[in-house]
């Protein structure tokens, strides 16, 4: 679909789109903890204002809901309890080492194009006009998750977690106008609780091992060394 | 002269050929007169290749002669037609330029351990297995002419065979002329055997199924890549080129490169015909591959011959994703840019032909009368070589796609084409096409880099070593052979127009269709795909820059108060004297690239810290991580294997014998 | 033949204004960071000067130093020739594409390192070697952001590139909104700004541009420095006419060249303005960091274009 046939506030959800990829990759490219969560609620913020757009096109203000549970939740309250949290175990400053951060990208960009590869025939099967948008939010996904497996500090692959659900999240909203409701609730009381969960387990990491780098679980390993 | 003398003028270059190979053999009193006799002879045949090619090109002409020799029932099949002629034009002028440079530069050789009758000989077979090559029309003589090309090539690798390692070079190098000519030779019998013959028409009209097609285009592939030089096939290339004498080089890089290209179009194009998209993509992304790993690889080396054996592949990557474009496009129904993205393949081979013969004998020049390989030792030369100084940068400019030079316009087309992915539907293509110019662009940024620092560290700057202070000017057949390429260089670029309209020919014979709209605005316009997308006047360009040049000059002119330029020493701070050893190196140039793509290098970094009497030593070493990852083990696994069976070769009599008796038990019952 | 006239009008008026852009640039930094600047117009001052003064030729130079500032001077006035300025019926854009005006700044680069090498003094060959890998990271980003813009028109042709995006109403499109962002991050680092390099400082191991002048005086000089103030306003230039189109004249009235003129006049000023703004809240990056910012800009232009593929006409 040219986007030249959308109308503007659509147009707008697009560019929502591709800032919201923008920010994955800026995440992806943050060695700092706390600007990473500043990207992270950046994201949030996009992602809410995606949302309140989308309700508004489609008319369907329950849209409006989860959009509100995405401002509270996404940019306030998880970016402000991980901020604390960075700040009171007092590794808001530290930089984390990533392994080679431009194939890190590029490898990312490959993602970015496979999932469009992949959403493709899946693109097919919708009928919204902002459709062209689930291969960027399946993108997302998978970006997330490269951060995870990129990191080495805990509260990094938590962010990287919360940014996979963000893709999730901006698929149902853009490709079928928003979950049901009780799932919605549902999910972001996962997201709740989650957050709470890994706060406290921080601690204990912390508290057992001495750091937050996951890469120090690898003594838990059976095998001998 | 009409266009129908061309095979015969084409068979007589040939002739010549052997003649300049067998003659000097009678001639071995007098090494000198020899030798320059073999070059005139060489000289000739070269001048008899591109008028033939030309002839056939301009006139649009084909034509086939059956000799009455060969096997049986399978007499040799000459042929020449616009695609064979262009590439017999290229073998033809850069033999002719080499003929030039060869006398005053095998004078080194004379009275040295080394008869100059070998290089002769072996130098007249090669440029004649590169011909036929080009001429054959029957997959029999054309592997016999492949095969002639790399025998001979091997031995010019190995003519100074007194050093190791010029010697190990040559093994590699003649292990993958035959894996690859195994290749070859395979892809031909799959052929064959849809065809049930060997000439090339046959095999043209013979119908093959999509699987079988695609098995026959991968082992093509393969042997004409290995050839080539493509990533990760190249390892030869930077071990043989440098070790082989200059004037050779600049055939093996120049030429016999182009010579593998041509073979690889000749079968894909016409012979198996049907191109899938899917082999476009492997073209593509293997030629972006190459690209930018073969400029990364020039960059770090400190050996110029080696540089310029790395920037070969470097190219070849970037003919191949114009050969990868042309197919993704064929495939999918759009000819037309399909012939674009082939004319500009085909051009820069053309033009990678002449800027690298010329860095080659430029670089020939610099060894010779600096005696160093290591650039690091270099510096300075353009005051002691103003001549070859001045090609060398004409080649450089070329090599680093700048305008208006030639190198540039053929990058241009292949942008062009690339930008005309839009019109491809499927969306995965539609993503990879750009990805790839992205790549074409680094390439691009990174050879202007690389040859910054060549001539830079060369040329310019103070010497960093008594011999390259001391370098003469070199005699007078070099120097034209440089400036002749030099020229060739600048009027590709001025005239591109002239250059696609008469290499569109080719893509007409293999396509059916060629490009219609290219002189669209007036010859002065190169308009590949139409007036409103792009145009390029490349002679405009430089009017326009020649014309801001003298405007500022003779606008600043009046301005002197005392027309005088004052020669002082250079600022030293107040410090004392600047020693040449302060100079940034070939290495230190480089380092902020080698740091920013370490991962793509085995590095080996070493400081000695200073001792007593001496000063702290840096050493460098960069090895290649195909080489390491990929052939070493693949080399280590046949040893193994060799270790292996060598047991059954026990030594005694009565088991050696007892192997003859139970295979002839075998044969008679697999005969039965 | 009116056309071709105006060409060359347009380019000495642009030729003549460079000096003013990087004189306007200095000034509204030091009035920002409180100090007592130099006047707008003081680099005219300056580059008549310079090119009154002898010249002083260091004993080892060769003729590629001697050649290398008319080199660079022409090269850059003949790429900013072919940039439709103020209307976007110029004959001379047909002579030169987007690919061809990149390959003109990288013709003027390849002289300009080659001189800074020639010298033979450590700080020219640490200008040229640094100058090349800021540009061979940039050069690729800069072109992607320039391959989404011309796909989006389907045309490489500047002309036609800037009558594409005016004359339609206005679309969001995101490809553009990454690529210009990808592009101006291009431009800060090709011309030599902060974060990348500073252009008022001669401290020997930041800089990169200065390094390689160093051994230039006289009206060599002047002409570097010329072509490094015709640089930056090119890159200006490109950036108000290809992210803001309005305002560029679709004939050659003149009524239409005089409003754009002041549209486009205007439109420069303001992004000195901007510009001033950035340098002076913003500190100069580690050498090694440039490539992270480069990266970024890579990654930028990347996006845009995939968000062509992938958005606006899949």
């Amino acid at each position: 679909m040219l986007i030249s046939t959308l109308s503007f506030p659509e147009q707008l959800v697009l560019t929502l789109a591709a800032l919201i990829l923008l920010t994955s990759f800026l995440m992806l490219a943050q060695v700092r903890l706390d600007s990473l969560i500043n990207v992270f609620a950046l994201q949030g913020l996009l992602l809410f204002a995606a949302t309140v757009l989308m309700a508004i096109i489609s008319g369907k203000y329950h849209m409006l809901i989860s959009a509100a549970l995405t401002l509270f939740l996404k940019v306030f309250f998880i970016p402000g309890q991980l901020r604390r949290l960075v700040f009171r175990l007092d590794i808001h400053r530290e930089v984390e080492v990533i392994g080679n951060p431009s194939i890190i990208m590029l490898f990312a960009a490959a993602l970015v194009l496979f999932s469009y590869y992949v959403a493709l025939p899946i693109r097919e099967l919708s009928l919204l006009s902002t459709r062209n948008t689930i291969a960027i939010s399946l993108a997302v996904v998978l970006i997330g998750m490269l951060i995870v497996i990129s990191r080495r500090k805990a509260v990094t692959q938590v962010v990287g977690f919360m940014s996979m659900e963000n893709g999730l999240f901006f698929a149902a909203v853009v490709s079928t106008h928003g979950m049901p409701m009780v799932v919605e609730l549902g999910v972001a009381f996962d997201v709740l609780v989650a957050a709470i969960l890994f706060g406290v387990f921080f601690f204990h990491i912390r508290t057992e091992i001495g750091s937050l780098d996951t890469d120090r679980l690898n003594r838990l390993t059976e095998v001998e060394k | 002269m009409n266009a129908s003398m061309s095979l015969a003028i084409a068979q007589s270059a040939v002739l010549f050929t052997l003649l300049s190979a067998i003659l000097p053999l009678f001639l071995t009193r007098k090494p000198l007169l020899s030798a320059r006799f073999s070059f005139l002879l060489l000289g000739l045949s070269g001048v008899a290749a591109s008028w033939a090619g030309a002839m056939t090109l301009l006139a649009n002409h084909a034509e086939q002669v059956v000799l009455p020799i060969g096997l049986p029932w399978l007499h040799v099949v000459l042929r020449i037609d616009p695609l064979s002629g262009f590439f017999l034009c290229i073998v033809g002028l850069i033999t002719f330029t080499a003929a030039c440079y060869g006398p005053a530069y095998v004078q080194e050789y004379i009275g040295g351990s080394h008869p100059l009758g070998t290089l002769t000989f072996f130098t007249g077979l090669f440029i004649c297995g590169m011909m036929l090559v080009l001429l054959a029309a029957d997959a029999f003589s054309f592997m016999i002419a492949w095969e002639l090309m790399s025998v001979a090539s091997y031995f010019l690798v190995v003519y100074q065979h007194h050093q190791a390692e010029n010697r190990s070079a040559a093994f590699i190098y003649l292990l993958m002329a035959v894996v690859g000519g195994a290749f070859i030779l395979l892809a031909y019998g799959v052929l064959a055997g849809f065809s049930d013959s060997f000439t090339f028409a046959a095999m043209a009209a013979a119908d093959l199924s999509p699987t079988w097609a695609t098995i026959a285009f991968l082992l093509a592939f393969i042997g004409f890549g290995m050839k080539a030089g493509i990533v990760p096939l190249h390892v030869w290339l930077p071990q043989a080129h440098p070790v082989a004498p200059s004037h050779i080089s600049a055939l093996m890089s120049g030429v016999m490169l182009k010579v593998a290209i041509y073979g690889f179009i000749r079968f894909v194009y016409e012979l198996l015909g049907g191109i899938q998209w899917q082999w476009g993509v492997l073209v593509l992304l293997i030629g972006a591959a190459s690209a930018v790993l073969g400029v990364l690889y020039a960059l770090v080396q400190n050996d110029l011959k080696r540089l310029l054996a790395y920037s070969s592949v470097e190219n070849i990557g970037i003919v191949y994703i114009g050969l990868g474009l042309s197919m993704i496009f064929h495939a999918t129904g759009h000819t037309e840019i399909a012939a674009l993205a082939l004319i500009a393949a085909l051009y820069h081979c053309l033009n990678h032909a002449l800027f690298k013969g010329l860095l080659f004998l430029g670089a020939g020049a610099v060894l010779q009368q600096s005696q160093q390989h290591d650039m690091e030792k270099m510096g300075g030369l353009i005051r002691r070589m103003p001549v070859t100084a001045v090609c060398f940068l004409v080649g450089c400019i070329s090599i680093s796609a700048l305008p208006p030079f030639n190198g540039f316009v053929s990058e241009w087309l292949t942008f062009q084409a690339a930008l005309q992915g839009t019109v491809l539907r499927s969306g995965i293509l539609g993503a990879i096409i750009p990805v790839a110019s992205a790549m074409l662009a680094l390439t691009g940024a990174l050879a202007l880099a690389c040859f910054v620092k060549v001539y830079g560290i060369i040329f310019l700057g103070r010497p960093r070593s008594p011999q390259a202070a001391e370098a003469q000017e070199t005699a007078f057949g070099m120097r034209f052979a440089q400036i002749t390429l030099a020229l060739l260089c600048l009027g590709f670029g001025i005239f591109p127009t002239w250059v696609v309209h008469t290499i569109n020919v080719i893509p007409e014979h293999l396509m059916g269709i060629g490009l219609s709209r290219a002189a669209d605005n007036g010859w002065l316009w190169l308009t590949p795909i139409g007036k409103q997308t792009a145009s390029y006047g490349a002679l405009a360009v430089l009017f326009g820059l020649l014309l801001s040049w003298l405007v500022v000059y003779f606008f600043l002119h009046p301005l002197r108060r005392d027309n005088r330029i004052r020669t002082t020493t250079v600022w030293d701070c107040g410090f004392g004297p600047l020693s040449p050893r302060m100079q940034y190196t070939s290495s230190s140039f480089s380092m902020p690239i080698r740091r920013i793509f370490s991962f793509l290098w085995f590095i080996v970094e070493k400081i000695k810290p200073a001792e007593q009497g001496k000063g702290p030593r840096y050493s460098l070493q960069i090895g290649d991580w195909i080489w390491l990852t990929i052939y070493l083990p693949i080399g280590k696994f046949i040893l193994k294997l060799a270790e292996r069976t060598s047991r059954i070769q026990g030594g005694n009599l009565r088991v050696y014998l007892s192997y003859s008796f139970f295979t002839l038990l075998f044969l008679l019952w697999v005969i039965v | 033949m009116t056309g071709w006239i105006f060409a060359i009008v347009q380019t000495l008026c642009v030729v003549l204004f460079a000096p003013f852009m990087a004189g306007w640039i200095k000034w509204l930094k030091c009035k920002l960071q409180n100090r007592q600047g130099p006047a707008p117009w003081q680099p005219y001052q300056d580059l008549l000067k310079l090119s009154k003064k002898e010249v002083l030729l260091a004993i080892t130079a060769s003729p590629i130093f001697r050649a290398a500032p008319y080199v660079v001077f022409s090269v850059t006035v003949v790429a900013i020739s072919v940039v439709p300025v103020v209307s976007v019926q110029l004959p001379t854009s047909a002579l030169a594409d987007v690919i061809v005006l990149v390959g003109f700044l990288a013709l003027a680069r390849f002289f300009l390192t080659l001189a800074g090498m020639d010298i033979g003094t450590a700080f020219g060959g640490m200008g040229s070697s640094r100058e090349v890998t800021i540009s061979s990271l940039a050069e690729p980003a800069l072109l992607l952001a320039f391959f989404t813009v011309s796909m989006n028109a389907s045309s490489t042709n500047l002309s036609t590139v800037i009558s594409h995006l005016t004359q339609y109403d206005f679309i969001l499109y995101p490809s553009l909104i990454f690529s210009s962002m990808g592009f101006i991050l291009v431009a800060i680092a090709e011309t030599g700004r902060i974060p990348i390099d500073n252009p008022a400082t001669h401290l020997e191991l930041t800089m990169i541009h200065e390094a390689m002048i160093l051994e230039y005086s006289g009206r060599h000089l002047a002409l570097m420095e010329w072509a490094a103030m015709l640089k930056l306003t090119l890159y200006a230039i490109l950036i108000v006419n290809l992210v803001t189109p309005w305002g560029v004249a679709m004939t050659l009235d003149t009524g239409d060249i005089l409003i754009g003129i002041v549209i486009v006049t205007g439109k420069l000023l303001i992004l000195g303005a901007l510009l001033a703004v950035a340098e002076t809240v913003q500190a100069k990056l580690r050498l090694f960091r440039a490539p992270q910012y480069l990266g970024l800009a890579f990654i930028l232009s990347l996006l845009g274009m995939m968000s062509h593929i992938i958005l606006e006409v899949g």
